[in-house]
């Protein structure tokens, strides 16, 4: 439905009052929107009916180990970069039933879980997670196995992203050409235009649903200079990325400096407590749990994300594969940056930088696959 | 390509319709389908096999015939235990046949070589018995066992069935002998270089634990076997079998979908990586 090319750039303008509109529609047309709103000192997603739920006026401070939020000294409503969830946890969700079964006379009946119904649309999605979305769906859905619960919730899901104006100082989005500009595939993409004078929104159409939800909305066309403000939008928000990395060297390198010394340094901090890959917006392992009722009538078999940080997610009898916590590190970083491209044509990582701000001791992806890739090759001989 | 399966990660009914002990720890079970015919299957393949409300567990196909799987299964965790203690006429659930297979038919014209340790044999059985039903399309037929005591070996009639059968050179050794034991002792990989085999016209299939492959892939190696003719059945954590839950990976290999049978010359390097 969505069209996977750069759209043409017929847009239109709204106000930020039109922007309850907007919701207003998607909920008239059957849709739980979900966006951010703060929570707890950050800014989450969450479903919303207003408004007055998005963080206006609101920015994210980040660095390693540091997110904080802090006033604007504007109302923008997307004057942030981005929080601890990302669009995984409603396509992805972190707990799933994957089926029941009771017994019988005949031994045991299974019996599925039903499809799945939520019709999300997903107000501000950024484009370092439209690339992350993108990627989940290589994996759930167009690899040899074809996950029909992501599958169901996705082909529901409408877009309507937010082409990001205010990257963090943990962000490098544009080193792996997935930002700041939406260019994926969006129902809408929204650019917030605001200045002493007005706060609107320049809105640009990538689908047919997309052009039917502007279509009822009170829009004007848009200028030449309402094209120009965004665009400059987009520019300055290149001009302040936090960090620029070459990742062109990545799959190569890491796959063949598995000994490197400095997986063994960075262990040395590593807490293994698997956040980086909790709020990673492309890790997808999962793991299952089998729960009976008190009776022992009845069973399921639940799905929850899992972490390869865990001793557990490598065992097999007689032990971990991977016990040390560098081999573990090893093993995200590398599938991340590396096995990724062989397994699934594009790298994992899309630059969102949220494992550097959510790591508690402040592991820098960025800085440490730059370390291990770097030109000169690490000491022969030396031992991880 | 994608698979249209209706639901790869609903298993599906068998029931127990025979049961032996094998060893101490180790059981074999025949699954038969409640519901439909039994699946296309190949040598190397494997079945999730589900306790009910204990869990799952990834267990290679070691035969089969007409009205079901055999599967042999060694008791060591809870979900293997449940399974182990399962009788005839319980129900089981089963998803799969998942994974790749053995080179059984690649193999026709060259000789082959067979090496198994511990519950090893229990993968390589059915592409024995099918080299074995098809043995004049083969050149020499090697099978090296090692087991830990001669107690532990593995389906021990089997063994003497193959060993009468036409022409297939059987070598047993076993880690710890006993006073009975007249046989070697030692690790199998020593049994490799007296075999008498052309190993520029043989492919290789070795299943066992990866120390124990590694160690294989190498002799063999030495021996003069190509490395794209050597193949391996490699084993991890594996949660859903269809290359959705990552816990089989193994750089940049699914287990589950890439293998279990992965040729050597593939994954040489990384086998030799620590806790990779």
């Amino acid at each position: 439905m969505r069209s996977d090319t750069e759209t043409p750039r017929a847009a239109a303008r709204i106000t930020r009052v039109a922007l309850q509109a907007l919701i207003d529609a998607l909920i008239a047309r059957g849709y739980a929107v979900i966006g951010p709103t703060v929570r707890d000192g950050a800014i989450v997603y969450d479903q919303l009916s207003t408004t007055a739920e998005l963080p206006a006026g609101w920015t994210d401070e980040q660095a390693p180990g540091r997110y904080r939020l802090q006033r604007r000294d504007d109302d923008a409503l997307f004057g942030f970069a981005v929080g601890p969830h990302s669009w995984k946890r409603y396509l992805h969700p972190p707990m799933e039933t994957l089926w029941t079964a009771r017994s019988s006379a005949d031994g045991f009946d299974f019996s599925a879980a039903p499809s799945p119904t939520e019709k999300y649309a997903f107000l501000g999605v950024r484009a370092c997670e439209l690339q992350a979305i993108a990627i989940q769906d290589r994996v759930f859905q167009h690899d040899r196995f074809r996950d029909t619960a992501y599958a169901a919730r996705r082909d529901n899901a409408l877009i309507v992203a937010v082409h990001c104006a205010q990257p963090a100082s943990t962000c490098f989005c544009s080193s792996m050409q997935s930002g700041p500009k939406a260019r994926g595939a969006f129902d809408l993409a929204l650019t917030e235009l605001l200045d002493a004078e007005r706060h609107d929104f320049l809105v640009e159409v990538g689908s047919p649903a997309g052009a039917e939800l502007l279509d009822s909305l009170a829009a004007a066309e848009a200028t030449r200079a309402d094209l120009d403000a965004a665009d400059a939008v987009i520019a300055q928000a290149e001009r302040r990325m936090g960090r620029t990395i070459d990742s062109s060297v990545f799959r190569e390198r890491l796959r063949d400096r598995a000994e490197h010394p400095r997986w063994t340094e960075v262990a040395d901090r590593c807490l293994s407590c698997g956040n980086c890959t909790m709020v990673c917006p492309t890790c997808f392992c999962t793991t299952v749990e089998d729960h009976t009722d008190l009776s022992g009538a009845q069973a399921e078999r639940v799905r929850k994300w899992d972490s390869c940080f865990t001793m557990e997610f490598s065992y097999i009898h007689g032990g971990s594969v991977r016990q040390s916590t560098g081999a573990r590190y090893r093993q995200w970083m590398t599938h991340k940056l590396s096995s990724w491209v062989d397994q699934f044509g594009s790298s994992g990582c899309v630059g969102c930088g949220r494992c550097i701000a959510w790591c508690p001791v402040g592991i820098d992806i960025a800085a440490e696959a730059t370390a291990i890739c770097a030109d000169t090759p690490p000491t022969p001989g030396a031992t991880p | 390509m994608t698979v249209a399966v209706a639901d790869p990660m609903l298993p599906q009914r068998y029931r127990v319709t025979h049961a032996q002990r094998l060893l101490d720890d180790t059981v074999s079970l025949r699954l038969t389908p409640q519901d439909g015919e039994l699946p296309s299957w190949q040598p190397g393949q494997f079945n999730m096999l589900y306790a009910f409300g204990v869990g799952e567990s990834a267990i290679s196909i070691s035969g089969a015939d007409d009205n079901g799987f055999e599967h042999t299964v060694r008791a060591v965790g809870a979900v293997s235990r449940a399974i182990a203690a399962l009788q005839v006429g319980d129900s089981i659930g089963l998803r799969g046949p998942f994974g790749s297979a053995w080179p059984v038919t690649a193999a026709e014209g060259a000789d082959v070589v067979f090496v198994a340790g511990g519950l090893g044999l229990a993968p390589l059985r059915p592409a024995i018995e099918a080299v074995l039903q098809q043995r004049e399309r083969y050149g020499r037929v090697v099978l090296r066992v090692g087991a830990r005591r001669p107690q532990d070996l593995l389906f021990p009639e089997a063994l003497e069935r193959w060993r009468l059968a036409r022409d297939v050179d059987i070598d047993v050794s076993v880690d710890h002998a006993d006073t009975q034991w007249r046989g070697h002792v030692g690790v199998v990989t020593t049994l490799i270089a007296g075999a008498r085999f052309d190993p520029h016209e043989s492919i290789a299939m070795v299943c066992g634990p990866d120390v124990m492959m590694r160690f294989c892939a190498r002799s063999l190696h030495d021996e003069g076997v190509a490395d794209d003719r050597i193949y391996l059945s490699m084993e991890r954590n594996m949660k859903c079998a269809i290359g959705l839950c990552g816990h089989c990976q193994f750089g940049p290999s699914f287990i589950c979908k890439d293998g279990p049978v992965m040729r050597y010359d593939t994954i040489a390097d990384r086998l030799n990586v620590r806790e990779l």
